[in-house]
């Protein structure tokens, strides 16, 4: 709202009632085709195998949805991989929101030799490959016997590049640095800073952070299919079993994808604002 | 400061001189804690970044110099031998082809189309939100969901992109069975994917721009397009090199899609060669197939590293042609 009536004020209205017409299609259009496919994905996930037969195609949501969800859970350990899915992709965000914190911490206000050429690393190491490192990875787990377990998809995601350069931007701005004075002179030591004072300032930003690294954690394919067995699956290894395994079953696939996606989607849309404030927030370089 | 009050009545009667140790070593560890704490802070980041992925990726060069398998214990160093196949493999330069082909096909169009959408954003609109949010929508779904719903529209007798089609006189298109048709469904299911998030990136650097320069292009007479070219594709030419970078090395990687697309169209038998005569096998699927079919982890490396140099040199000659855009645009 606020950016909005802000653009309106300072821009007022431009151009013709024609031109602005065409804007609002074009955008009604782009909403349309991002939303259809998960729309249609329910309408098949909600009927029989025969209705895609049909010419035309099903529109309408039918009502054969939760006959189809517990084929689902027949077919596939759905249950476990929805709560080995919650538990890494929890993991993973509490610990991006907490290290991203701390190091965002140590970029944005406090003082120590190195610090440009660190925080410069940091960002370029967001445009690694880091998918070309997968054999060495998968060796590793091998070795330590961590394959099949939540801790090969835990381990490599504890911290993310991304994570400390969003909050680092986030708390250069938002922690005056006189509230960290103020907590020196009462005798504060660094850690006490950190506890009582950049906490609380950072959890806006760090909500933010901590679903947008929920939401990759639980999309994650690769990895999992690569490390995990179909018996003990993330709900994407899962969906991928689904799909492949029962190629002309389109409806226990779609049936599993939107048990998989709409969660998250319902989620997003509920939230969707600060998700996407998030997102732009962390587009802009200093 | 209340546990040292107890100390008080044990210390010896020596005086002073206990007394100014204890506030020497106070200052000594409040110097430790300002000097060393920010190393302590960023050390977890380094070093599990470090672990988990550099070590990895380093560690590829010294896998692809051997004969390293699964199955055998010992791994025999065979210097660049592995390198040598690899380039006389018509596999691998099909697979190289492939990438790159995906890669354009979903690329360009993807971000015209964004900074044409963060564009039309950039004004006052109503239902900003529910535009935004509507664009983010396919980000949030999983690459398994976004290619199983699109296998199922691109289907070829009962898809609905062929139904669409046929209206205008086309008949049914094997979409997963050549190369041109297999690659347009792959760019557009990526395209999908990544257009919305693209728009807001450019739109949060559109943001920034300065609003006087547009009162005063207006005033000139200028049209939104103009605008549009002379002010803000140079104002956030930044922000457009760093999004074409991250796309290429994106698109240089891309492997779910296509195993995927193939697991639900040809049959998983197909799902490591992308389609049943490898129409299209991607780079990293290539890799994918020696590493975690065949188990021939030195191979498999060797195509790594390869990659990593394509990786390189494309984003490299992307970010060039980038930066000297600005020759034909302002």
């Amino acid at each position: 709202m606020s950016v909005t009536s802000r653009l309106a004020g300072r821009s007022g209205r431009t151009g013709s009632a024609a031109a602005r017409r065409l804007t609002y299609l074009s955008l009604l259009a782009v909403a349309f085709f991002s939303a259809f496919p998960l729309y249609f994905s329910v309408v098949v996930a909600s009927r029989h195998n025969s209705a895609l037969a049909q010419v035309p195609p099903p529109l309408l949501p039918g009502g054969n949805f939760f006959a189809n969800v517990a084929r689902v859970f027949d077919t596939v350990p759905f249950a476990l991989a929805l709560l080995n899915s919650v538990l890494v992709s929890g993991s993973i965000a509490i610990s991006v929101m907490f290290f991203s914190t701390l190091a965002g911490f140590a970029f944005a206000k406090l003082r120590f030799r190195g610090k440009n050429a660190l925080l410069v690393m940091t960002v370029a190491t967001m445009m690694v490959p880091l998918q070309l490192g997968i054999i060495p990875l998968y060796l590793l787990m091998v070795k330590i016997q961590w394959t099949g377990t939540m801790y090969a998809l835990i381990a490599p995601s504890l911290v993310s590049a991304f994570g400390v350069f969003f909050m680092t931007q986030y708390l250069s701005r938002a922690l005056p640095t006189e509230l960290l004075e103020a907590g020196r002179v009462d005798g504060c030591t660094t850690w006490g800073l950190f506890w009582h004072v950049v906490i609380p300032a950072a959890r806006p930003a760090a909500a933010v952070l901590g679903m947008l690294t929920f939401m990759t954690a639980w999309n994650d394919y690769f990895w999992p299919l690569v490390v995990l067995t179909p018996e003990n699956p993330t709900v994407q290894v899962a969906l991928s079993t689904l799909a492949s395994g029962y190629v002309n079953d389109y409806v226990l696939g779609l049936t599993g994808t939107a048990l998989g996606t709409l969660p998250l989607i319902i989620v997003f849309a509920l939230l969707g604002k600060q998700i996407i404030g998030g997102i732009m927030q962390g587009a802009v370089k200093g | 400061m209340a546990t040292r009050a107890p100390d008080r009545p044990a210390a010896p009667p020596g005086g002073p001189a206990p007394r100014s140790h204890r506030l020497g070593r106070r200052g000594l560890l409040h110097r430790l804690d300002v000097k060393g704490s920010p190393y302590a802070y960023i050390a977890p980041f380094f070093l599990l970044f470090a672990a988990f992925g550099l070590f990895p990726l380093a560690y590829t060069a010294w896998v692809s110099l051997h004969e390293w398998t699964l199955l055998s214990d010992t791994q025999e160093f065979i210097g660049l031998g592995n390198f040598a196949t690899l380039l006389q493999d018509p596999y691998f330069w099909n697979a190289t082809f492939n990438t790159l082909s995906i890669g354009v096909l979903s690329t360009v169009p993807q971000l015209l189309l964004a900074i044409w959408l963060a564009h039309l954003l950039n004004r006052p609109l109503r239902a900003q939100t529910f535009f935004r949010i509507t664009l983010l929508l396919p980000n949030v779904t999983s690459v398994v969901a976004v290619v199983v719903i699109f296998s199922q529209l691109f289907g070829r007798d009962f898809g609905l992109i062929n139904w669409v089609l046929s209206w205008f006189g086309l008949g049914a298109i094997d979409w997963a069975a050549g190369v041109a048709t297999s690659h347009i469904a792959l760019a557009v299911m990526i395209m999908w994917r990544w257009t919305g998030y693209n728009t807001l990136i450019f739109l949060a650097a559109m943001q920034a721009v300065p609003r006087d320069l547009y009162e005063a292009a207006t005033i000139d007479g200028a049209s939104k397009f103009t605008q549009l070219r002379k002010i803000t594709i140079p104002m956030i030419r930044p922000t457009i090199v760093f999004t074409v970078i991250v796309s290429t090395i994106g698109a240089m990687q891309i492997l779910a899609e296509p195993l995927l697309f193939a697991a639900t169209t040809t049959g998983a038998g197909t799902m490591v060669t992308g389609g049943f005569d490898r129409e299209f096998q991607t780079l990293a699927l290539y890799v994918y197939e020696h590493a975690f079919t065949n188990f021939d982890f030195g191979y498999a490396s060797a195509a790594s590293w390869v990659m990593f140099v394509f990786v390189v040199v494309v984003a490299s000659v992307n970010y060039l042609l980038t930066r000297r855009m600005r020759g034909g645009v302002g």
